[in-house]
Protein backbone atom coordinates (compact mmCIF):
# COMPACT_ATOMS: atom_id res chain seq x y z
CA UNK A 1 0.00 0.00 0.00
CA UNK A 2 1.60 2.96 -0.98
CA UNK A 3 -1.16 5.76 -0.08
CA UNK A 4 -2.31 7.24 3.06
CA UNK A 5 -5.34 9.48 3.24
CA UNK A 6 -4.48 12.82 3.45
CA UNK A 7 -5.10 16.42 2.95
CA UNK A 8 -4.33 18.25 -0.22
CA UNK A 9 -3.60 21.83 0.01
CA UNK A 10 -4.22 24.54 -2.61
CA UNK A 11 -0.19 25.03 -3.30
CA UNK A 12 -0.36 21.16 -4.54
CA UNK A 13 1.58 19.95 -0.89
CA UNK A 14 -0.21 17.15 1.23
CA UNK A 15 -0.95 17.27 4.59
CA UNK A 16 -1.29 14.12 7.61
CA UNK A 17 -3.05 17.09 10.29
CA UNK A 18 -5.64 19.67 9.43
CA UNK A 19 -5.22 22.62 12.11
CA UNK A 20 -5.47 26.49 12.63
CA UNK A 21 -2.49 27.79 14.22
CA UNK A 22 -2.35 30.86 16.22
CA UNK A 23 0.86 32.42 16.17
CA UNK A 24 2.68 34.37 17.76
CA UNK A 25 5.77 36.73 16.93
CA UNK A 26 7.47 37.49 20.24
CA UNK A 27 7.12 36.45 23.66
CA UNK A 28 4.90 39.75 23.99
CA UNK A 29 1.98 38.30 22.49
CA UNK A 30 1.55 35.00 24.13
CA UNK A 31 -0.62 36.01 26.35
CA UNK A 32 -3.64 36.99 23.31
CA UNK A 33 -2.25 34.20 21.04
CA UNK A 34 -3.45 32.16 24.72
CA UNK A 35 -6.69 33.43 25.01
CA UNK A 36 -7.46 33.81 21.60
CA UNK A 37 -7.09 29.62 21.18
CA UNK A 38 -9.11 29.79 24.88
CA UNK A 39 -11.89 31.60 23.08
CA UNK A 40 -12.25 29.51 19.79
CA UNK A 41 -12.16 25.95 20.16
CA UNK A 42 -9.89 23.49 17.97
CA UNK A 43 -6.85 26.29 17.41
CA UNK A 44 -3.27 25.39 18.38
CA UNK A 45 -1.04 27.93 19.85
CA UNK A 46 2.45 28.05 19.53
CA UNK A 47 3.71 30.26 22.41
CA UNK A 48 7.28 30.37 22.40
CA UNK A 49 9.89 32.84 24.67
CA UNK A 50 11.39 34.76 21.53
CA UNK A 51 10.76 37.41 18.68
CA UNK A 52 12.29 40.80 20.65
CA UNK A 53 15.66 42.13 19.47
CA UNK A 54 16.66 39.20 17.76
CA UNK A 55 19.44 40.25 14.46
CA UNK A 56 21.09 38.80 11.81
CA UNK A 57 21.03 34.94 11.18
CA UNK A 58 19.33 34.23 14.46
CA UNK A 59 16.70 37.18 13.06
CA UNK A 60 16.11 34.96 9.92
CA UNK A 61 16.00 31.96 11.38
CA UNK A 62 12.75 33.20 13.82
CA UNK A 63 11.37 34.51 10.47
CA UNK A 64 12.04 31.50 8.80
CA UNK A 65 10.84 29.00 11.56
CA UNK A 66 7.71 30.85 12.31
CA UNK A 67 6.87 31.08 8.82
CA UNK A 68 7.36 27.98 7.70
CA UNK A 69 5.39 26.89 10.63
CA UNK A 70 2.68 28.55 9.42
CA UNK A 71 2.85 27.68 5.51
CA UNK A 72 3.49 23.87 6.23
CA UNK A 73 1.01 21.78 5.04
CA UNK A 74 -0.37 20.39 8.54
CA UNK A 75 -1.76 23.87 8.95
CA UNK A 76 -4.77 24.54 7.55
CA UNK A 77 -5.31 28.39 8.17
CA UNK A 78 -3.00 30.52 10.41
CA UNK A 79 -3.84 33.62 12.56
CA UNK A 80 -0.46 35.72 13.15
CA UNK A 81 0.13 37.96 16.41
CA UNK A 82 2.77 40.32 17.49
CA UNK A 83 3.26 43.70 19.31
CA UNK A 84 3.94 45.95 16.50
CA UNK A 85 2.60 45.62 12.67
CA UNK A 86 5.93 45.50 10.65
CA UNK A 87 7.39 42.21 11.91
CA UNK A 88 4.02 40.52 11.87
CA UNK A 89 3.67 41.88 8.37
CA UNK A 90 6.48 39.44 7.46
CA UNK A 91 5.75 36.21 8.87
CA UNK A 92 1.88 37.04 7.84
CA UNK A 93 3.11 37.64 3.76
CA UNK A 94 5.87 34.55 3.83
CA UNK A 95 2.37 32.18 4.73
CA UNK A 96 0.63 34.17 2.33
CA UNK A 97 2.73 32.58 -0.37
CA UNK A 98 1.17 29.44 0.29
CA UNK A 99 -2.61 30.32 -0.68
CA UNK A 100 -3.87 29.58 2.57
CA UNK A 101 -5.65 31.66 5.17
CA UNK A 102 -3.42 33.30 7.02
CA UNK A 103 -4.65 37.02 8.95
CA UNK A 104 -2.13 38.99 11.35
CA UNK A 105 -3.01 41.88 14.45
CA UNK A 106 -0.79 43.85 16.08
CA UNK A 107 -1.16 44.92 19.69
CA UNK A 108 0.27 48.49 19.74
CA UNK A 109 -2.13 51.19 18.93
CA UNK A 110 -5.18 48.69 20.01
CA UNK A 111 -4.12 46.54 23.32
CA UNK A 112 -4.66 42.89 23.88
CA UNK A 113 -8.42 43.18 24.24
CA UNK A 114 -9.29 44.19 21.16
CA UNK A 115 -6.48 42.22 19.19
CA UNK A 116 -7.82 38.81 21.01
CA UNK A 117 -11.60 39.98 19.81
CA UNK A 118 -10.21 40.51 16.39
CA UNK A 119 -8.08 37.48 16.03
CA UNK A 120 -10.66 35.56 17.86
CA UNK A 121 -13.32 36.27 14.79
CA UNK A 122 -10.73 35.49 12.15
CA UNK A 123 -10.13 32.04 14.07
CA UNK A 124 -14.02 31.35 14.18
CA UNK A 125 -13.83 31.52 10.31
CA UNK A 126 -10.56 30.06 9.43
CA UNK A 127 -11.41 26.83 12.10
CA UNK A 128 -15.13 26.36 10.55
CA UNK A 129 -13.64 26.81 6.76
CA UNK A 130 -10.73 24.53 7.57
CA UNK A 131 -13.60 21.58 9.27
CA UNK A 132 -14.94 20.75 5.74
CA UNK A 133 -11.59 19.95 4.33
CA UNK A 134 -11.93 16.24 3.69
CA UNK A 135 -9.08 13.55 3.51
CA UNK A 136 -8.20 11.76 0.31
CA UNK A 137 -6.18 8.73 -1.27
CA UNK A 138 -2.73 10.30 -1.37
CA UNK A 139 0.15 8.51 -2.75
CA UNK A 140 3.05 8.58 -0.07
CA UNK A 141 5.92 10.04 -3.01
CA UNK A 142 3.94 12.98 -1.91
CA UNK A 143 5.13 13.62 1.41
CA UNK A 144 7.77 15.11 3.24
CA UNK A 145 8.81 13.16 6.78
CA UNK A 146 11.87 14.09 8.50
CA UNK A 147 13.61 11.57 11.44
CA UNK A 148 15.58 11.71 14.41
CA UNK A 149 16.52 9.08 17.61
CA UNK A 150 16.22 10.12 21.00
CA UNK A 151 17.46 9.00 24.71
CA UNK A 152 19.38 6.61 22.29
CA UNK A 153 20.96 3.23 23.77
CA UNK A 154 22.44 0.66 21.66
CA UNK A 155 19.50 -0.80 20.94
CA UNK A 156 18.75 2.05 19.22
CA UNK A 157 21.83 1.42 16.70
CA UNK A 158 21.25 -2.49 16.98
CA UNK A 159 17.66 -2.62 16.01
CA UNK A 160 14.90 0.41 16.12
CA UNK A 161 17.76 2.46 14.22
CA UNK A 162 18.22 -0.15 11.53
CA UNK A 163 14.65 -1.12 11.17
CA UNK A 164 13.97 2.89 10.66
CA UNK A 165 16.35 2.68 7.59
CA UNK A 166 15.05 -0.13 6.29
CA UNK A 167 11.87 2.21 6.11
CA UNK A 168 13.41 5.27 5.09
CA UNK A 169 14.66 3.38 1.98
CA UNK A 170 11.31 2.41 0.91
CA UNK A 171 9.85 6.13 1.36
CA UNK A 172 13.26 7.05 -1.22
CA UNK A 173 12.09 4.10 -3.51
CA UNK A 174 8.59 5.47 -3.57
CA UNK A 175 10.09 8.90 -4.46
CA UNK A 176 9.10 10.80 -0.70
CA UNK A 177 11.35 13.08 0.89
CA UNK A 178 13.10 12.89 4.07
CA UNK A 179 15.41 14.64 6.18
CA UNK A 180 17.30 14.32 8.75
CA UNK A 181 20.06 15.75 11.23
CA UNK A 182 21.58 16.09 14.39
CA UNK A 183 24.90 17.72 13.77
CA UNK A 184 26.56 17.50 17.05
CA UNK A 185 25.41 13.62 16.67
CA UNK A 186 26.92 12.48 13.85
CA UNK A 187 30.51 12.77 15.08
CA UNK A 188 32.57 9.90 15.10
CA UNK A 189 30.39 8.99 12.00
CA UNK A 190 30.49 12.02 9.38
CA UNK A 191 33.10 10.30 6.90
CA UNK A 192 29.81 7.69 6.05
CA UNK A 193 27.63 10.64 5.79
CA UNK A 194 29.87 12.64 3.88
CA UNK A 195 30.49 9.50 1.76
CA UNK A 196 27.26 9.57 0.64
CA UNK A 197 26.43 12.95 -0.58
CA UNK A 198 25.21 13.04 -4.18
CA UNK A 199 27.74 15.60 -5.19
CA UNK A 200 31.50 16.64 -3.99
CA UNK A 201 30.24 20.15 -4.02
CA UNK A 202 27.59 18.91 -1.31
CA UNK A 203 29.90 16.60 0.14
CA UNK A 204 32.17 19.58 0.92
CA UNK A 205 29.05 21.36 2.28
CA UNK A 206 28.49 19.26 4.66
CA UNK A 207 31.68 18.37 6.19
CA UNK A 208 32.25 22.61 5.95
CA UNK A 209 28.55 22.89 8.39
CA UNK A 210 30.01 19.78 10.84
CA UNK A 211 33.63 21.55 11.22
CA UNK A 212 31.86 25.06 12.15
CA UNK A 213 30.04 23.05 14.49
CA UNK A 214 33.13 21.53 15.88
CA UNK A 215 35.04 24.73 15.67
CA UNK A 216 31.73 26.78 17.66
CA UNK A 217 32.27 23.90 20.57
CA UNK A 218 35.89 24.52 20.66
CA UNK A 219 35.56 28.33 20.68
CA UNK A 220 32.91 28.36 24.05
CA UNK A 221 36.13 26.73 25.72
CA UNK A 222 33.70 23.90 26.90
CA UNK A 223 33.61 20.01 25.46
CA UNK A 224 30.68 18.09 24.92
CA UNK A 225 31.68 15.38 26.93
CA UNK A 226 29.02 15.38 29.91
CA UNK A 227 26.28 16.20 27.11
CA UNK A 228 27.10 13.76 24.30
CA UNK A 229 26.11 11.04 25.11
CA UNK A 230 23.57 12.20 27.49
CA UNK A 231 22.95 10.72 31.01
CA UNK A 232 20.00 8.43 29.42
CA UNK A 233 22.17 7.35 26.76
CA UNK A 234 25.32 6.42 28.94
CA UNK A 235 22.60 4.75 31.69
CA UNK A 236 21.20 2.48 28.17
CA UNK A 237 24.82 1.55 27.71
CA UNK A 238 26.13 4.00 24.89
CA UNK A 239 29.84 4.97 25.70
CA UNK A 240 31.22 7.37 23.81
CA UNK A 241 30.11 9.99 20.72
CA UNK A 242 31.25 7.74 18.46
CA UNK A 243 29.28 5.24 19.19
CA UNK A 244 26.14 7.13 19.42
CA UNK A 245 26.55 8.75 15.89
CA UNK A 246 27.28 5.08 14.53
CA UNK A 247 24.07 4.26 15.94
CA UNK A 248 22.06 7.64 14.92
CA UNK A 249 23.15 6.88 11.31
CA UNK A 250 21.83 3.26 10.81
CA UNK A 251 18.33 5.31 10.65
CA UNK A 252 19.04 6.87 7.74
CA UNK A 253 18.95 3.91 5.41
CA UNK A 254 21.41 3.34 2.68
CA UNK A 255 20.26 5.97 -0.41
CA UNK A 256 22.47 9.25 -1.30
CA UNK A 257 21.72 12.54 -0.09
CA UNK A 258 20.12 15.00 -2.13
CA UNK A 259 20.50 18.24 -0.01
CA UNK A 260 22.46 19.92 2.50
CA UNK A 261 20.09 22.29 4.15
CA UNK A 262 20.05 25.33 6.73
CA UNK A 263 18.03 24.92 9.76
CA UNK A 264 14.68 25.43 8.94
CA UNK A 265 15.55 25.33 5.19
CA UNK A 266 12.57 23.76 3.01
CA UNK A 267 14.30 20.84 1.20
CA UNK A 268 14.24 21.87 -2.64
CA UNK A 269 12.80 18.51 -4.43
CA UNK A 270 13.05 14.52 -3.39
CA UNK A 271 14.82 12.00 -2.05
CA UNK A 272 16.98 12.13 1.20
CA UNK A 273 18.23 15.87 3.09
CA UNK A 274 21.07 16.58 5.88
CA UNK A 275 19.66 19.71 7.71
CA UNK A 276 21.74 21.30 10.20
CA UNK A 277 19.82 20.88 13.55
CA UNK A 278 20.63 20.16 17.16
CA UNK A 279 20.56 17.14 18.69
CA UNK A 280 17.87 18.14 21.26
CA UNK A 281 14.72 16.29 19.93
CA UNK A 282 11.95 19.52 20.59
CA UNK A 283 14.50 22.25 18.86
CA UNK A 284 15.21 19.60 15.99
CA UNK A 285 11.01 18.41 15.09
CA UNK A 286 10.44 21.96 15.50
CA UNK A 287 12.70 22.74 12.68
CA UNK A 288 12.05 20.08 10.34
CA UNK A 289 8.10 21.13 10.60
CA UNK A 290 9.09 24.65 9.60
CA UNK A 291 11.03 22.88 6.48
CA UNK A 292 7.86 21.62 5.77
CA UNK A 293 7.95 17.61 7.48
CA UNK A 294 4.20 16.31 7.89
CA UNK A 295 5.27 13.42 10.26
CA UNK A 296 8.06 12.28 12.21
CA UNK A 297 9.26 8.92 13.36
CA UNK A 298 11.26 8.53 16.27
CA UNK A 299 12.91 5.73 17.28
CA UNK A 300 13.73 5.77 21.20
CA UNK A 301 15.56 3.52 23.43
CA UNK A 302 15.57 4.52 27.29
CA UNK A 303 11.85 6.77 26.08
CA UNK A 304 12.24 10.01 24.84
CA UNK A 305 8.47 11.32 25.47
CA UNK A 306 8.58 14.30 22.84
CA UNK A 307 5.96 15.88 20.82
CA UNK A 308 5.32 18.49 18.07
CA UNK A 309 2.01 20.63 18.23
CA UNK A 310 1.50 20.54 14.18
CA UNK A 311 3.00 17.02 13.34
CA UNK A 312 2.26 14.02 14.55
CA UNK A 313 5.43 12.15 16.48
CA UNK A 314 5.47 8.58 15.71
CA UNK A 315 7.78 6.28 18.47
CA UNK A 316 9.29 3.69 17.59
CA UNK A 317 11.61 1.40 20.17
CA UNK A 318 13.32 -1.98 20.53
CA UNK A 319 14.28 -1.93 23.90
CA UNK A 320 12.05 -4.96 25.68
CA UNK A 321 12.09 -3.01 29.40
CA UNK A 322 11.15 0.62 27.95
CA UNK A 323 8.28 -0.69 25.86
CA UNK A 324 7.42 -2.69 29.17
CA UNK A 325 7.78 0.35 31.63
CA UNK A 326 7.10 3.28 28.82
CA UNK A 327 4.07 1.55 26.73
CA UNK A 328 2.00 4.31 26.50
CA UNK A 329 4.35 6.40 24.62
CA UNK A 330 5.80 3.77 22.11
CA UNK A 331 3.59 3.19 18.98
CA UNK A 332 5.05 0.48 16.67
CA UNK A 333 7.14 -2.12 19.33
CA UNK A 334 9.70 -3.63 17.55
CA UNK A 335 11.99 -5.13 20.61
CA UNK A 336 10.92 -8.70 18.78
CA UNK A 337 14.76 -7.61 16.65
CA UNK A 338 16.67 -8.87 19.75
CA UNK A 339 15.20 -11.79 20.50
CA UNK A 340 15.71 -12.69 16.70
CA UNK A 341 11.99 -13.41 16.38
CA UNK A 342 11.14 -10.54 14.06
CA UNK A 343 13.69 -9.79 11.04
CA UNK A 344 14.64 -5.98 9.75
CA UNK A 345 12.20 -5.83 6.80
CA UNK A 346 9.39 -7.18 8.74
CA UNK A 347 10.25 -4.47 11.41
CA UNK A 348 10.31 -1.64 8.58
CA UNK A 349 7.58 -3.01 7.61
CA UNK A 350 5.62 -2.61 10.81
CA UNK A 351 7.36 1.17 10.94
CA UNK A 352 5.49 2.01 7.76
CA UNK A 353 2.47 0.18 8.11
CA UNK A 354 1.63 2.19 11.51
CA UNK A 355 2.74 5.52 9.89
CA UNK A 356 0.14 5.35 7.47
CA UNK A 357 -2.61 4.50 9.74
CA UNK A 358 -1.02 7.72 11.86
CA UNK A 359 -0.76 10.25 8.72
CA UNK A 360 -4.20 9.13 7.79
CA UNK A 361 -5.98 10.04 11.21
CA UNK A 362 -5.09 7.21 13.93
CA UNK A 363 -3.63 9.90 16.64
CA UNK A 364 -0.03 9.07 18.12
CA UNK A 365 1.00 8.14 21.47
CA UNK A 366 2.58 12.16 22.06
CA UNK A 367 -0.42 13.64 20.84
CA UNK A 368 -2.84 11.45 22.53
CA UNK A 369 -0.90 12.17 26.12
CA UNK A 370 -0.52 16.18 24.98
CA UNK A 371 3.60 16.43 23.88
CA UNK A 372 2.83 19.96 21.85
CA UNK A 373 7.10 20.95 22.28
CA UNK A 374 7.28 23.78 20.01
CA UNK A 375 11.16 25.29 20.57
CA UNK A 376 12.73 27.68 18.82
CA UNK A 377 16.51 27.54 17.86
CA UNK A 378 17.87 30.76 19.12
CA UNK A 379 21.54 31.10 17.56
CA UNK A 380 22.97 33.62 19.84
CA UNK A 381 21.21 36.44 22.51
CA UNK A 382 19.27 38.89 21.16
CA UNK A 383 20.83 42.96 21.33
CA UNK B 1 15.45 -16.53 22.91
CA UNK B 2 18.88 -18.87 23.08
CA UNK B 3 21.39 -15.82 22.41
CA UNK B 4 22.30 -13.32 25.40
CA UNK B 5 23.93 -11.19 22.98
CA UNK B 6 24.48 -9.57 19.57
CA UNK B 7 27.56 -8.36 17.23
CA UNK B 8 27.32 -6.13 14.53
CA UNK B 9 30.12 -7.29 12.66
CA UNK B 10 32.69 -10.34 12.50
CA UNK B 11 35.43 -7.48 13.10
CA UNK B 12 34.07 -6.01 15.95
CA UNK B 13 35.61 -6.75 19.66
CA UNK B 14 32.57 -5.95 21.52
CA UNK B 15 28.91 -7.24 21.68
CA UNK B 16 25.79 -5.85 23.03
CA UNK B 17 23.49 -7.68 25.71
CA UNK B 18 20.03 -8.26 24.59
CA UNK B 19 19.29 -9.60 28.04
CA UNK B 20 20.89 -8.77 31.35
CA UNK B 21 24.14 -11.08 31.54
CA UNK B 22 25.29 -12.70 35.10
CA UNK B 23 29.00 -12.45 35.57
CA UNK B 24 29.95 -16.18 35.91
CA UNK B 25 27.58 -17.40 32.90
CA UNK B 26 28.20 -18.46 29.55
CA UNK B 27 26.87 -16.96 27.16
CA UNK B 28 25.53 -17.88 23.31
CA UNK B 29 25.83 -14.48 20.84
CA UNK B 30 25.48 -13.97 16.95
CA UNK B 31 27.11 -12.20 14.73
CA UNK B 32 24.49 -10.58 13.02
CA UNK B 33 26.48 -9.73 9.52
CA UNK B 34 27.05 -13.47 8.97
CA UNK B 35 24.84 -15.22 11.59
CA UNK B 36 27.35 -17.57 13.04
CA UNK B 37 26.93 -18.10 16.79
CA UNK B 38 29.54 -17.33 19.05
CA UNK B 39 30.56 -18.57 23.10
CA UNK B 40 31.18 -16.35 26.01
CA UNK B 41 32.30 -16.81 29.33
CA UNK B 42 31.43 -13.81 31.42
CA UNK B 43 33.37 -11.63 34.24
CA UNK B 44 31.21 -8.77 34.80
CA UNK B 45 27.67 -8.43 35.30
CA UNK B 46 26.75 -6.55 31.80
CA UNK B 47 22.91 -4.43 31.83
CA UNK B 48 20.86 -5.15 29.05
CA UNK B 49 21.99 -2.65 26.25
CA UNK B 50 25.66 -2.74 27.81
CA UNK B 51 28.60 -4.21 25.94
CA UNK B 52 30.56 -7.34 26.70
CA UNK B 53 34.41 -7.22 25.54
CA UNK B 54 34.65 -10.08 23.29
CA UNK B 55 38.44 -10.41 23.46
CA UNK B 56 41.21 -9.21 25.40
CA UNK B 57 42.33 -5.37 24.46
CA UNK B 58 45.19 -3.40 26.10
CA UNK B 59 44.64 0.15 27.04
CA UNK B 60 45.11 2.09 24.25
CA UNK B 61 43.49 0.06 21.97
CA UNK B 62 41.11 1.37 19.60
CA UNK B 63 37.76 -0.83 20.66
CA UNK B 64 35.65 -1.24 17.42
CA UNK B 65 31.81 -1.46 17.22
CA UNK B 66 29.91 -1.47 13.32
CA UNK B 67 33.80 -2.18 12.05
CA UNK B 68 34.69 1.12 13.03
CA UNK B 69 36.37 2.96 16.03
CA UNK B 70 34.04 3.63 19.04
CA UNK B 71 36.60 4.89 21.55
CA UNK B 72 40.06 4.18 22.81
CA UNK B 73 40.73 1.76 25.91
CA UNK B 74 41.32 3.66 28.86
CA UNK B 75 41.82 0.57 31.28
CA UNK B 76 43.05 -3.29 29.92
CA UNK B 77 39.64 -5.06 29.26
CA UNK B 78 39.66 -9.15 29.73
CA UNK B 79 37.09 -11.19 27.42
CA UNK B 80 34.05 -11.27 29.15
CA UNK B 81 34.36 -7.59 30.91
CA UNK B 82 31.95 -5.36 30.91
CA UNK B 83 32.74 -2.12 28.61
CA UNK B 84 31.74 1.45 29.58
CA UNK B 85 32.84 4.51 30.19
CA UNK B 86 34.50 3.27 32.77
CA UNK B 87 37.17 1.59 30.20
CA UNK B 88 36.69 2.97 27.10
CA UNK B 89 36.62 7.05 26.35
CA UNK B 90 35.82 8.77 22.86
CA UNK B 91 39.00 9.27 20.56
CA UNK B 92 37.55 12.16 18.96
CA UNK B 93 36.30 14.65 22.12
CA UNK B 94 38.91 13.42 24.59
CA UNK B 95 40.31 16.07 28.14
Amino acid sequence: MTTFLGYRRKDGTVATRNYVAIIPVDDLSNAAVERVSHVIQATVPLLHPYGRLQFGDDLDLHFRTLTGTGANPNVAAAVVIGIEPNWTKVVVDGIAKTGKLVAGFSIEEHGDIDTIARAAKAAREFVQESSEVQREAIPVREAVFSIKCGESDTTSGLASNPALGVAVDWLIEQGATVMFGETSEITGAEHLIAGRMATPELQEKYLQVHQAYQQFILDTGFDLLGSQPTQGNIAGGLSTIEEKALGNIQKTGTKPINGVLAPAEAPSGHGLYFMDTSSAAAEAVTLWAAAGSVFHFFTTGQGNVVGNPIIPVMKISANPKTVNTMGEHIDVDISGLLSRDLTLKEAGVEIIVMMQRIASGRLAAAEVLGHREFVLTKLYRSA
Amino acid sequence: MAHGFLVHCKEDDVGVAVRDLAADETVEGVFMDTGEGVTLTMISVVPLGHKVALRDMAEGHECREYNEVIGRVTAALRQGEHVHVHNIRSARWSR
